[in-house]
C-alpha cells in the first residue's frame, strides 16, 4: 500500500469518526451558526507521586485531566444544540517555571479560561501575573483554606472543596452522632499540618473536644515484608494508649502514608475518620445518589478507571464554564467568567442541589460526602444545621468570618 | 324483599370489587415488580424481572406491561393477566424512560448512557431509528396526535422536540437544571417539564417552543432546594396537574390554568413517579426511600394509605 493510499484511508476513517461523533440535525435544530470555540486550558503540575500505603489503589497518572475531558464531552453535546463548541488544551508541566511559561503562552494565544491542578504557591504565582488580570482560573484540586482567605484572588474560583469544608462536614456528622471527643493523629507533611488546623478550627466551632494531638513519627521501613504488621500494630497501640477517652480518631495524612493502618489497631476500639477511614470528600467511589451513578459509569466507560476527587473538581470546573456559556448565551470568555460569578448561575453536580460560587471567596458551595472505601456513610450539611441563606454555607468559611478581601 | 335486594347488591359488590385493578411497582434495587391488588391493597405477586427495573408502561391495549430493565439493556414484557414475563424487546443501552405512540405500534425509549432516543417497532421487535440528543436523556412524552416526541436530557438541561415522521430533532428548549420528566397537557397545547435541581416546572408552548411559565414550589417549613420536581400527571379532563417533589416527600396539586399550586399532599419519602388508577379516582406514588407506595384520593386530594413494596420503588402503573 502506498503512503498516499494509507493517508487516504486514514482520512476516510477520521471522516467517518467525525460523522459518528457529530450527529447531524435538521436545520431548525441549530439556532445559530457555530461561533469560534470556547477555549479552556487545563494546567496541571506533573506530580511525582509516591506509592500510597495500600497497594490496591495506585494513584492514576491522569488524575484531574480526565475529569476535564469527560466534562468537555458533556459540554460539546450540549453546545451542538446551541451552536457552541469548546476546545481544551492540556498543559502538564514539570515545575513552577513551566506553569508560568505555559500560562503566559496560552494567554498570549487568547485563552482566558483556565482549569488548574496546581499547588497553592504555583497557583498564586500564575494568578498574580499581570497578564492574568482578566482571566478566570478555576482551581480544581487545591484544598488550602488560605486560598479562600488571606491569599484569595479575584481571578480565582474554587471547584475543589476547602479543608474547612471537609472538617466541618465531619464535625457536623459527629454532632448528629453526639460524639464529642477526638484524638487527632497528625502526619509529618506540611499538608497534614494544614488539615489538622482545619480540624482544630472546626472542632472549636462545633464545641468538639480534641483530647489529645498525636504526631505520627513512626517509619516502619519494610512493612510489607513478612511480620511487618506486628510492628505497625504495636506502634498504633502504643500511641493511642494513655489517651483520655475519645469517640473518634481523626487522622491527618493527605499523602496516604499511614492512615490506613490505624483502624482496628488502636488500643481502645474507636472508628477512624479524616484523610482515611470515613473521609469527607467532594466525590467518592461508593456514591450513587442523585444520578451520580450516571457520572460514575460515564467516567468509568471513558477512562477505564474510577473517578477521584480531583477528577470531580476538574469535571465541575469545565462544566461550570459550559453552564455559564449555555445559560448566559455567550461564547465570550470574559462574559462567561462574569456569568459564573453572577446570581443567575448554577451548575448541577449530581448532589441533588444547585451549586453556586460564594461571592466572598470564590468557593463553589457543595454538599460534602462522608464515605469509606465501600460505602457512603452520610452527606453534610447534616439535617438540622440551618442557615439564613443557604444550608451549604454551614460548611466552610461563611461571609461574616471571611478573611478574603478582594 | 328489601333484605333480599340488599344481599343481592352485596353479592354483586363482592363479585365485582370497586377497584379490580392491579397496581404494578418496579423496585429498582430488588430487580422485581410488585403486583398489588387495587381492592385489598395487598401484594398478590412479586415478579422477578431484569436488572434495575425503572420505568414501566402499560401497552395501549392494556394487555402488557413494558418494563425498562436498565442494566439488562432490554425491555421486558409482562403479561398483565398471567403476571408472567412473556418476552423481551430490544431497547438500546440503558433504557430509563419511554412512551408509546397512540396506536401502540411504536415505543420511544430514552437511552440514558448513549445520549439518544431509540424508536422501537413493537411488532417487528426492532429498533428502526436512533435520534441523538443531549447528555443523559430521560423523560419521554409523545404528543396526543403522535407526531412529536419530547425528550428531556438531564445534563444538557434541554427538552428536545423530535418529529416522529422525519425522525429528527426540530427544536431544543433550554430549561432549568436536570430536567427529568416531560408531560403533554391532554389538549396537546403545552409540554410541561420538571427540573429536579432547578426546582421548577417549565410550561412550554408546543407550537412556538417558548417557555410561557416556570412554576416554583414554596413549601412552608422546607428550604427551597428540597422541592425537586420529577413526575407530572394530568387528569384526563386537563383540570388538575400533580407533580411529585422528590425529597420534599410531597405531591403538589396545580391548577393548569392559573399555574397556581393549590395544595401539597404529604406522601412517602423521595417520591419520584406516579400512576393513576384506570378510573382516575386514585393516584399512586412510588416512594423510593420509604420503600412504599402512597394511595391518593384524587377528588379529596388526600393521601389515604401507604403500602410497603420492594426496595427503591421507581415507577407505578395501574391496569384494569
Amino acid at each position: 500500500m502506498s503512503d498516499l493510499v494509507a493517508i487516504m484511508k486514514l482520512l476516510g476513517l477520521f471522516a467517518l469518526g467525525a460523522l459518528v461523533a457529530t450527529p447531524s440535525f435538521g436545520p431548525s435544530a441549530f439556532a445559530q451558526t457555530p461561533s469560534p470555540p470556547i477555549e479552556i486550558d487545563y494546567l496541571g503540575l506533573k506530580v511525582e507521586r509516591t506509592l500510597p500505603l495500600s497497594y490496591l489503589d495506585q494513584p492514576p497518572a491522569d488524575e484531574g485531566v480526565q475529569g476535564a475531558r469527560v466534562a468537555m464531552a458533556d459540554n460539546q453535546t450540549t453546545g451542538q444544540f446551541l451552536g457552541q463548541t469548546y476546545h481544551l488544551t492540556e498543559d502538564i508541566v514539570p515545575d513552577a517555571a513551566g506553569a508560568v511559561d505555559a500560562f503566559k503562552k496560552r494567554i498570549a494565544a487568547g485563552t482566558k479560561l483556565f482549569v488548574t491542578d496546581l499547588p497553592a504557591p504555583i497557583l498564586l504565582q500564575v494568578a498574580d501575573l499581570p497578564e492574568a488580570k482578566d482571566v478566570t482560573v478555576l482551581d480544581a484540586t487545591a484544598h488550602d483554606d488560605a486560598l479562600r482567605a488571606e491569599s484569595c484572588r479575584k481571578n480565582v474560583l474554587h471547584t475543589a472543596i476547602s479543608r474547612a469544608m471537609q472538617a466541618d462536614a465531619l464535625m457536623q456528622y459527629m454532632m448528629t452522632k453526639k460524639w464529642g471527643k477526638i484524638a487527632l493523629i497528625i502526619g509529618g507533611d506540611p499538608a497534614d499540618k494544614l488539615y489538622a488546623d482545619a480540624v482544630r478550627n472546626s472542632a472549636r466551632k462545633f464545641r468538639i473536644k480534641i483530647v489529645k494531638e498525636i504526631p505520627w513519627t513512626f517509619d516502619p521501613g519494610s512493612r510489607r515484608t513478612d511480620t511487618g504488621h506486628y510492628a505497625v500494630e504495636a506502634e498504633v497501640a502504643r500511641i493511642t494508649q494513655d489517651v483520655d477517652d475519645y469517640d473518634l480518631a481523626v487522622v491527618a495524612d493527605e499523602a496516604d502514608n499511614f492512615g490506613d493502618e490505624l483502624p482496628y489497631r488502636t488500643t481502645e476500639p474507636r472508628p477512624v475518620a479524616g484523610t482515611q477511614g470515613m473521609v469527607p470528600a467532594a466525590w467518592a467511589r461508593p456514591f450513587e445518589q442523585w444520578g451520580a451513578t450516571q457520572l460514575q459509569s460515564r467516567f468509568l466507560k471513558a477512562t477505564g478507571r474510577w473517578m477521584t476527587d480531583n477528577d470531580y473538581g476538574a469535571w465541575l470546573a469545565v462544566r461550570a464554564v459550559g453552564e455559564a456559556a449555555t445559560r448566559g448565551s455567550t461564547t465570550d470568555p470574559a462574559k462567561i467568567g462574569e456569568f459564573m460569578r453572577g446570581k443567575d448561575f448554577d451548575v448541577a453536580g449530581f448532589k441533588g442541589t444547585k451549586l453556586t460560587f460564594r461571592d466572598w471567596d470564590g468557593q463553589l458551595r457543595q454538599p460534602v460526602l462522608l464515605a469509606d472505601a465501600r460505602s457512603l456513610v452520610s452527606v453534610s450539611p447534616q439535617p438540622g444545621f440551618l442557615h439564613q441563606f443557604s444550608e451549604l454555607d454551614t460548611l466552610g468559611v461563611d461571609r461574616p468570618e471571611t478573611k478574603c478581601h478582594m | 324483599m328489601m333484605l333480599k335486594l340488599l344481599s343481592a347488591v352485596a353479592l354483586i359488590a363482592l363479585a365485582e370489587p370497586a377497584f379490580a385493578e392491579k397496581i404494578f411497582v418496579s423496585n429498582e434495587k430488588d430487580n422485581t415488580v410488585t403486583v398489588v391488588d387495587g381492592d385489598s391493597l395487598k401484594i398478590v405477586e412479586t415478579v422477578k424481572v431484569g436488572q434495575r427495573p425503572r420505568a414501566i408502561l402499560l401497552s395501549t391495549d392494556g394487555k402488557s406491561l413494558y418494563i425498562c430493565a436498565s442494566d439488562s439493556d432490554e425491555l421486558q414484557v409482562l403479561d398483565v393477566a398471567t403476571l408472567k414475563i412473556t418476552g423481551t424487546l430490544p431497547s438500546g443501552a440503558d433504557p430509563e424512560r419511554f412512551d408509546t405512540s397512540p396506536d401502540g405500534k411504536m415505543l420511544y425509549i430514552a437511552n440514558e448512557n448513549d445520549n439518544k432516543v431509540s424508536f422501537l417497532d413493537v411488532a417487528a421487535k426492532k429498533i428502526v431509528a436512533e435520534v441523538p440528543v443531549g447528555i443523559e436523556p430521560e423523560g419521554v412524552a409523545v404528543s396526543p396526535d403522535g407526531k412529536i416526541v419530547v425528550d428531556t436530557t438531564e445534563t444538557t438541561s434541554m427538552a428536545h422536540f423530535i418529529d416522529t415522521e422525519a425522525k429528527k430533532v426540530v427544536a431544543n428548549v433550554l430549561v432549568d437544571s436536570r430536567p427529568r420528566v416531560a408531560a403533554w397537557t391532554p389538549d396537546g397545547a403545552q409540554v410541561w417539564t420538571s427540573s429536579e435541581v432547578g426546582g421548577t416546572v417549565a410550561v412550554i408552548d408546543s407550537k412556538t417552543h417558548a417557555i410561557v411559565k416556570k412554576i416554583g414550589f414554596e413549601i412552608p417549613g422546607l428550604t427551597s432546594g428540597k422541592a425537586q420536581p420529577v413526575d407530572i400527571k394530568f387528569t384526563k379532563d386537563g383540570k388538575t396537574a400533580f407533580v411529585a417533589l422528590g425529597p420534599a416527600n410531597r405531591v403538589a396539586v396545580i391548577d393548569p390554568k392559573s399555574f397556581e399550586v393549590q395544595k401539597y399532599i404529604l406522601v412517602g419519602q423521595r417520591v419520584w413517579n406516579m400512576g393513576f388508577s384506570p378510573d382516575q379516582k386514585r393516584l399512586y406514588t412510588a416512594n423510593g426511600v420509604s420503600n412504599d407506595i402512597t394511595v391518593i384520593d384524587v377528588a379529596e386530594q388526600k393521601a389515604v394509605k401507604s403500602v410497603p413494596v420492594g426496595r427503591s420503588p421507581w415507577g407505578v402503573v395501574a391496569a384494569p
